[in-house]
């Protein structure tokens, strides 16, 4: 460690399978929860609490279970994904959709009782009420994914277990963190994390930056 | 390449800049201990030597053999010293040791022990005991290490083959036996097949077995583990693997530290050690050899 | 032949009766005031009309075609929910432009977009907004956004406009513009109006057709100046010479 192209390769990584595990997680996710928080039908109750319960699982519960998947004794061992990038997408998916769900439903049900009459009384059939109130609860449903975001790409115990830390392969920030530490090289661990908070900036900012400009962009026209 | 560096350097220098606020708040671990250890020291020494609590820095074989939970419950019920055993790597063991974070070392890597001793951070330095290393790899050993005489050659028809081989590469006493080898054999492994896990033994010896690697491995934790591995290589000189224990200068508690050390290399400690795992693997783990450097 | 006929009316929320109407007929091209003390079941009448809330029983007859209101499927609320438009007590503005807010509906209608826009602006310069068009909605006076508000239903041609209570809480300067649009409107569209208010000049200024609601019951419907020189019960007269407490 320390060439500063390996540590770029490690934060391009960290950056690749985070931002594709939100990616895939929103598209899960987001749907997920709108329909969690829009519409009444048998169990959904249930279905909630269960979000709600998955948004608090531990990380390494979701590696370790991602691990038995992907085992080469595993049920989709065949597949031969463990320790490849590819399940450290699947592992922080895993992670980030009851994140990206729980944090959509309770951004919708917020909306919900304002809006859904008025957009009913203006003609909305069921999806297109549940796509306005969407578009109502972008504000939340982003901070979500930035909350999703800042999670995946801060987690340690599953990439792990199921990426390998394997250097060039699926070494990221978080367990080239561990890494570092365990061999005392304390400041390089330190140095990593700083650059993991900086992404976190960065990648916050923007979001905060997208908000506003949806609002700028259209008073600009006046 | 060069455009790679050149915005590498722009990310390093946003983040020194970054660090520039905190590091004049951190005091600096690495450097200069010396003269600090000492005021450390004095500070501590009434209320630790009450409590009679000791922490041993060790490398993560021996708590993950089971080692350590075998024979330190003798030592604790014997003297009334409660030992806190931090298990990391061999690098970062040395490391807690100079920032006077650990009192008593118990590690794996003669010249990193050496240099810590004559770097003036440790004291009393003594053999304890060894065990060996195997080469393990698949059981069909598509590279042919089972008909290598020495380790040396065993990696050189690894890397020939370039059979996957799982490095550490965590800087641990492991790798630096590991890296010792491949560079009496001559060989700079690189490539594909040379994956570096930077994790811990255990992990790393799952990691082969999952991806049909070679690795090489202490005794202890490969036993310790059911794998579908078989060893392939073992009994060379090469692959002895001694461990040291050594008592940290700095320490606020030097007789405590002094009776742990005594209570490895003594009589019933070697006893224990040479005992350890034969009920459960036929053999023991660790061959007592105590002696001073 | 009426427009609209409600028959066997009954809300009830939580075992509690809240409106029973056995029959009330709206005629074409009239406007309605309803009028009534808080709480007498006004806005529940105008939400049951607009397929918001659902009765325990009632029938209703729309231009003709005859619905159960306790068992309506999704698709026939639809249909008739698209023939009318209804603008509340607070206006609800959605965080996006105020063509936005006007066009909604006729967006859920799938109309192209030159239509949409001509009558967007068409529907702004009713209620003289026309300048407005691309402000964001949130910041929008609360007098404004109550005309956006009233463009956004007059924009989709309905041939009932539920209004609740639009200018309970206009400034007088709002309340006149307010007035002239809905009295354009049905000057020029001949669209059938109901409108809640407890301002009872208001209903005297608008109404062809008022009916008085009073503890869940339609009490009097009289043509308005009936209404409000000879009205025939106690709590009508009681109502509007203020002496009425509630």
């Amino acid at each position: 460690m320390g060439l500063p192209t390996e540590v770029l390769e490690v934060i391009w990584l960290s950056l690749q399978v985070t931002t594709t595990a939100v990616f895939i997680g929103a598209l899960i996710g987001i749907p997920a929860g709108a329909l969690l928080g829009l519409y009444s039908f048998p169990g959904r109750r249930l279905a909630v609490t269960i979000v709600y319960t998955l948004m608090g699982l531990p990380p390494v519960l979701i590696g370790v279970i991602v691990y038995l998947l992907l085992s080469k004794y595993g049920p989709l061992g065949s597949l031969e994904l463990l320790f490849t990038p590819e399940a450290m997408v699947i592992a922080q998916v895993v992670l980030v959709s009851p994140i990206l769900a729980g944090l959509t439903l309770s951004a919708v049900q917020a909306k919900e009782r304002t809006y859904s009459e008025t957009a009913k009384s203006l003609g909305a059939t069921p999806s297109q009420l549940v796509w306005t109130i969407v578009k109502e609860s972008r504000k939340g449903i982003w901070a979500g994914v930035a909350a999703a975001y800042g999670r995946a790409i801060s987690e340690v115990g599953a990439v792990m277990l199921v990426g390998g830390n394997i250097e060039h392969h699926t070494r990221v920030m978080t367990t080239a963190i561990i890494l570092e530490t365990r061999m005392g090289h304390y400041e390089t661990g330190l140095y990593l994390g700083l650059v993991l908070l900086l992404i976190s900036f960065v990648f916050n900012s923007f979001l905060m930056m997208g908000v506003l400009e949806q609002i700028n962009a259209k008073r600009r026209k006046m | 390449m060069k455009h790679v560096s050149r915005t590498s350097f722009f990310l390093i220098l946003a983040a020194i800049l970054l660090l520039a606020g905190c590091s004049t708040a951190t005091p600096a671990p690495a450097s200069a201990p010396a003269p600090e250890t000492p005021a450390a020291s004095e500070a501590k020494p009434s209320t630790d030597s009450q409590n009679k609590e000791i922490v041993l820095a060790t490398t993560t074989s021996t708590q993950d053999s089971g080692l350590l939970d075998a024979i330190l419950p003798a030592f604790e019920s014997k003297t009334g010293i409660k030992v806190k055993v931090v298990a990391v790597g061999t690098g970062q063991a040395i490391k807690l040791g100079e920032d006077g974070n650990a009192d008593v070392l118990l590690v794996h890597s003669r010249p990193a022990e050496d240099q810590f001793v004559e770097q003036g951070f440790g004291v009393d330095a003594y053999d304890v005991m060894y065990n060996q290393f195997y080469i393990v790899g698949p059981e069909s050993d598509p590279a042919g290490v089972k008909n290598a005489k020495t380790a040396e050659e065993a990696l050189q028809k690894i890397a020939e083959k370039q059979a996957t081989f799982i490095s550490r590469g965590d800087d641990s006493g492991t790798d630096k036996k590991e890296k010792s080898i491949w560079k009496n054999a001559g060989i700079t492994p690189s490539g594909s097949w040379y994956l570096s896990s930077g994790q811990g033994m255990g992990d790393t010896l799952q990691m082969a077995d999952e991806k049909n690697a070679y690795t090489l491995t202490d005794e202890a934790t490969f036993l310790s583990r059911k794998l579908g591995l078989a060893v392939l290589m073992q009994g060379d000189k090469a692959l002895l693997n001694p461990y040291g224990i050594i008592k940290v200068k700095s320490t606020g508690k030097p007789e405590l530290a002094d009776e742990l050390i005594s209570f490895f290399v003594g009589e019933e400690g070697q006893k224990m050690i040479g005992e350890f795992g034969k009920d459960k693997y036929g053999k023991g783990l660790f061959v007592p050899d105590a002696k001073k450097r | 032949m009426p427009q609209l006929h409600l028959k066997h009316l009954h809300v009830a929320i939580e075992k509690k009766s809240i409106l029973t109407i056995e029959q009330m007929s709206l005629a074409c091209g009239k406007i309605y005031g309803i009028v009534g003390p808080s709480g007498s079941g006004k806005s529940t009448l105008l939400r049951v009309v607009n397929l918001l809330q659902k009765p325990l029983t009632g029938t209703m007859n729309y231009w003709g075609e005859e619905v159960d209101l306790a068992s309506l499927s999704h698709a026939k609320a639809l249909a008739i929910q698209r023939q009318m438009a209804f603008v509340a007590q607070q206006p609800v503005m959605f965080h996006t432009s105020v063509f936005d807010n006007v066009a909604m509906g006729l967006r859920y209608r799938k109309l192209d977009r030159k239509t949409i826009r001509e009558r967007v602006s068409e529907a702004l310069q009713l209620v003289d907004l026309a300048d407005r068009i691309h402000q964001q909605a949130a910041t929008l006076s609360g007098g404004e956004a109550q005309r956006v508000a009233l463009a956004r239903a007059i924009v989709l041609n309905p041939r009932l406009l539920l209004l609740d209570e639009p200018t309970a809480s206009l400034d007088p300067a709002n309340v006149s513009i307010f007035e002239q649009v809905i009295k354009g409107i049905h000057q020029q569209r001949g669209t059938t109006i109901m409108i809640v208010t407890h301002n009872l000049p208001q209903a005297k200024r608008l109404a062809d057709h008022c009916l008085f609601v009073h503890k869940g019951r339609i009490v009097e419907s009289a043509d308005t100046s009936t209404f409000f020189d000879q009205p025939q019960s106690q709590e009508l007269a009681d109502f509007i010479s203020g002496r009425m407490i509630y």
